[in-house]
């Protein structure tokens, strides 16, 4: 029987068209010498230059990317003892509620949890700036994180850390040495994936932030607001570049970790 | 030492995290809750009474009792923003429904395909879930606009002769939803077919099913776990979504997202917004306790 049939591929093709052509059409606009978006008039890289006179953006891009790497990282130690919480002990008291608290934010509409935690903010009389940003931003990245990390767990074989422990390993070292290592590419793509989301947050970021702290998406918005320009595609284009490049390290360094722990299993199973 | 170290280090590994996410997550919620049956104030904050924990019981008991719940009442004699909340149930919904019916002819696809092209197939799905939402709804504006890409095709096609007017209606928000949303939607239905046991659809064509019949009959049931978890994770947040609607919807388009966010930014009342956030999360809790059920179900499956 043919399974991978013409019907398969075409919807396949289309699917992916329609997935990949806004964004090739954006690209390629950038480059436009015109001010239109839409009517292509030459070759240019004019608005990349005018980009780097923009102060404004710069500034924005830069707190975007410190907020980013702090609250990445946060989230990648916050997500990753989620994980292991919800697949170690799946009887602890209020396990339902944390659960829950895991899975709500994935789907919560963002305009929620931006207000609710600007109020927090206000009630506890924390002033809005960066760090109210990244408190934000690791609370909802975390539980990304806690969710990749979680499938890699479970299915991990535990008797290897039992044999640790049995060996006379602490948890931690366990942890540390044992544990951490296989699991180790699923953690870093949580972090990619906690990276990007902050990068990309519109919503939560305009509730949180405060007088100082304007992100890349805040000041594009603001931008767009006032009329679509090549400008705007040309710093899109840039921020697509780099998370395309980063996805694209993760990936292979999570291929080769993935060959590479075969090779040592299939080493070990040989002795 | 070493039990006493690991009783530790597991109480660890659950208290941290749960009291990030009870402080930062769920306290929030009842902020919302509390405020949004506070009066509106030009101060700052700009509600009355202000909580203030230094007053002891007695204040606190004085705040509760000027607890109002005018602005509830305010939004059920404002027609406006029944009509935001039962157009954005609608609009999320037919876009869950158009995106379930483009996604799940990708996922079959791609689960049919050779092994070999499969994980470069869900790479290139994953992918765009990478570029900026935001980023991914302002090319649709060059697309969808009067004079913009789409028509011009059109128009040199020959098949319009008027351009059409997409941009600023709900035709535009439904795109833009199905377009963020479809990795969400193809991801959870690709998973529970790839799972599949294709013998069984085999078996139902041996014993005389047409192939579109084994397919409603067998697949489809099979891959319900997938649909079920897509759908939520694209209604969900489409109900509240705010970004889509602002950039694409027109002047008359009314979700609940974009009218929280202009009572808060615009319109500065935040104990309306936190009503307007209250309600919203209320229609919401149902679909998203039964999305928690099902996921760690499946997650218990998994194990």
């Amino acid at each position: 029987m043919q399974r991978w049939s013409r019907f398969n591929i075409a919807s396949i093709v289309i699917g992916f068209a329609f997935l990949y052509l806004p964004i090739v059409l954006l690209v390629i606009f950038s480059f436009n010498e015109s001010k239109l978006v839409t009517v292509w008039a030459g070759f240019s890289t004019k608005w990349y230059v005018q980009l780097l006179h923009n102060q404004a953006l710069l500034d924005a891009a830069w707190v975007t990317v410190r907020v980013g790497l702090i609250s990445a990282t946060v989230a990648t130690v916050l997500g990753t003892m989620a994980a292991l919480a919800m697949t170690r002990y799946t009887r602890f008291r209020g396990r339902m509620l944390f659960s829950g608290m895991i899975y709500a934010p994935l789907v919560m509409p963002e305009v929620i949890t931006g207000l609710s935690m600007l109020l927090l903010f206000v009630a506890i009389g924390f002033d809005r700036g960066f760090w109210t940003l990244t408190l934000a931003h690791i609370t909802f990245t975390m539980c990304f994180v806690a969710v990749v990390v979680q499938s890699r767990l479970l299915s991990f074989d535990r008797s290897i850390e039992e044999a640790a422990m049995d060996l006379g390993a602490t948890p931690v070292a366990t942890f540390l040495q044992v544990t951490l290592p296989v699991i180790a590419p699923a953690v870093f793509s949580g972090w990619v994936l906690a990276f990007t989301l902050s990068l990309d947050d519109l919503v939560i970021s305009s509730f949180t932030s405060g007088p100082g702290a304007t992100t890349l998406p805040m000041r594009i918005y603001s931008q767009v607001r006032l009329g679509v320009t090549p400008e705007i595609n040309a710093v899109c284009t840039i921020l697509i570049g780099i998370v395309a490049m980063g996805v694209l390290i993760a990936s292979v360094v999570s291929r080769r970790r993935e060959i590479q722990r075969v090779k040592d299993e299939q080493a070990a199973f040989a002795h | 030492m070493a039990k006493l170290g690991s009783a530790l280090f597991n109480r660890l590994v659950i208290i941290i995290p749960y009291a990030w996410l009870l402080f930062f997550f769920l306290i929030p919620f009842f902020i919302v809750i509390r405020i949004s049956l506070s009066e509106t104030a030009v101060a700052m904050p700009p509600y009355l009474p202000v909580f203030d924990l230094a007053s002891g019981i007695g204040g606190i008991i004085d705040n509760i009792k000027q607890f109002s719940i005018d602005n509830y009442i305010w939004l059920t004699e404002d027609a406006l923003y029944a009509k935001a909340y039962i157009s954005s149930l609608w609009i999320a919904l037919v876009s869950t429904f158009l995106t379930l019916l483009i996604a799940y002819p990708v996922a079959y696809g791609m689960a049919q395909a050779p092994n070999t092209i499969r994980p470069t197939l869900l790479m290139l799905v994953i992918l765009p879930f990478w570029t900026s939402f935001l980023i991914r709804v302002y090319a649709w504006i060059a697309i969808l606009k009067p004079e913009g890409l789409l028509n011009q095709l059109l128009l040199t096609l020959g098949v319009i002769d008027q351009p059409l007017i997409i941009l600023n209606t709900n035709w535009a928000i439904y795109i833009g939803i199905v377009y963020s949303y479809l990795p969400f939607m193809v991801l959870p239905i690709y998973s529970s077919l790839e799972k599949m046991d294709h013998s069984l659809t085999e078996a139902a064509q041996d014993l005389g099913c047409t192939p579109i019949r084994a397919f409603w009959r067998v697949t489809f049931p099979l891959s319900m776990p997938g649909v079920v978890a897509g759908c939520m994770l694209v209604f969900i947040p489409a109900v509240g979504e705010f970004v889509i609607p602002d950039l694409l919807g027109g002047s008359e388009t009314l979700m609940i997202g974009k009218t929280l966010w202009n009572e808060f930014n615009a319109n500065r009342d935040w104990p309306v917004s936190a009503a307007v956030a209250t309600i919203l999360l209320l229609i919401l809790v149902v679909p998203i306790m039964f999305f928690q059920h099902a996921q760690s179900k499946a997650d218990s499956e998994g194990r």
